[in-house]
């Protein structure tokens, strides 16, 4: 009884909070502050189609330092619980049931293209929407399916922790070349290489270069994760 | 632009519905299942509000991953519920 008034009394409280929020909101007919300068020279100044993008990778390039960050401590994390209780207690290896006909033979269809489509994303990130963490999911989801498919599949570990560790370091230094080049407000900036033609795949400097190793480094993070969940 | 606010509220109805649904039915895994759409339907809602970044995001990691994790978590704690009965 006292449970249920509490929670009622905690919505109560929420909608309040919430509609004060609501209520204010005034919709807005044009941007201003920062996001006016990110807008106006994001095109021009960095040669990237997509604002998104050059906000996220060369303005605040220190804060995607941060979000790949928290996403390899997590998967260290999980690499550290979920490991060592494998090791403690031999795996049980029970028999498993095989998954279906149809899932298998989709799997073997549909891998590689959504592979490819992820690749298309994170190279294309500073075209379209999308962008190295869209990506690297999207190559992790077609990691999953693998594993959905076929109980018994296993990643190549070794060779995943060296492009996550490569990518990761890469990443880090091409932020330190911005550093030394431009100037201390300049972590990541994508200008060390030519900006090329406005609109290309080949432009926007080292935008293609830095999200490639974004995705990669997401991708085979992510399915490290996975690939420790699964493990019994 | 009106169908376009219908469309957005019908999406996020939706939404609550499947999130009512997800802590009412007694089934774990259609409550996985059921937390998966409430993603689903927030990265079309991210579509409609000319935000494809962040809707790509929400559909790879909220509707696809997690759910996914979800899905191995409740298989290995049944399998522990099963050993000790």
């Amino acid at each position: 009884m006292i449970k249920k008034l509490f929670a009622a009394v905690l919505l109560v409280f929420m909608t309040v909070m919430l509609y004060q929020l609501y209520s204010n909101i005034t919709e807005k007919s044009e941007l201003s502050g920062v996001s006016r300068g990110y807008a106006e020279r994001g095109a021009s100044e960095l040669g990237t189609q997509n604002i998104v993008t050059s906000i996220v990778v060369t303005y605040r390039g220190l804060d995607t330092l941060g979000e790949v960050s928290v996403l390899f401590i997590a998967a260290t994390g999980v690499a550290v619980l979920l490991r060592r209780r494998k090791e403690d207690e031999p795996a049980v290896t029970a028999a498993k049931r095989q998954s279906s006909e149809i899932l298998q033979t989709g799997t073997r269809l549909l891998t590689p293209i959504i592979i490819m489509f992820g690749v298309y994303i994170f190279i294309n990130g500073h075209l379209s929407p999308g962008g190295g963490f869209q990506g690297g999911a999207v190559i992790a989801s077609a990691v999953l399916l693998l594993f959905l498919s076929d109980i018994n599949y296993k990643i190549n570990h070794g060779l995943f922790n060296v492009i996550e560790s490569f990518s990761g370091v890469f990443y880090v230094l091409i932020g330190i070349l911005g550093l030394l080049l431009f100037g201390v407000n300049n972590f990541l900036d994508n200008r060390i290489l030519p900006l090329g033609e406005f609109g290309t795949i080949l432009s926007a400097g080292a935008i293609p270069v830095i999200y490639s190793l974004v995705g990669l480094k997401v991708g085979t993070e992510l399915a490290s994760i996975i690939d420790n969940m699964k493990k019994d | 632009m009106e169908l376009q606010h219908g469309i957005i509220i019908l999406m996020g109805l939706a939404m609550i519905l499947s999130a009512i649904l997800a802590m009412v039915v007694k089934d774990l895994i259609s409550s996985v299942v059921a937390v998966g759409v409430v993603s689903l339907f927030a990265s079309i809602i991210y579509l409609l509000l000319q935000a494809p970044d962040v809707a790509m995001t929400e559909a790879a990691i909220g509707a696809g991953l997690s759910t996914l994790i979800f899905l191995y978590a409740l298989h290995k704690t049944k399998d522990a519920e099963e050993e000790n009965d």
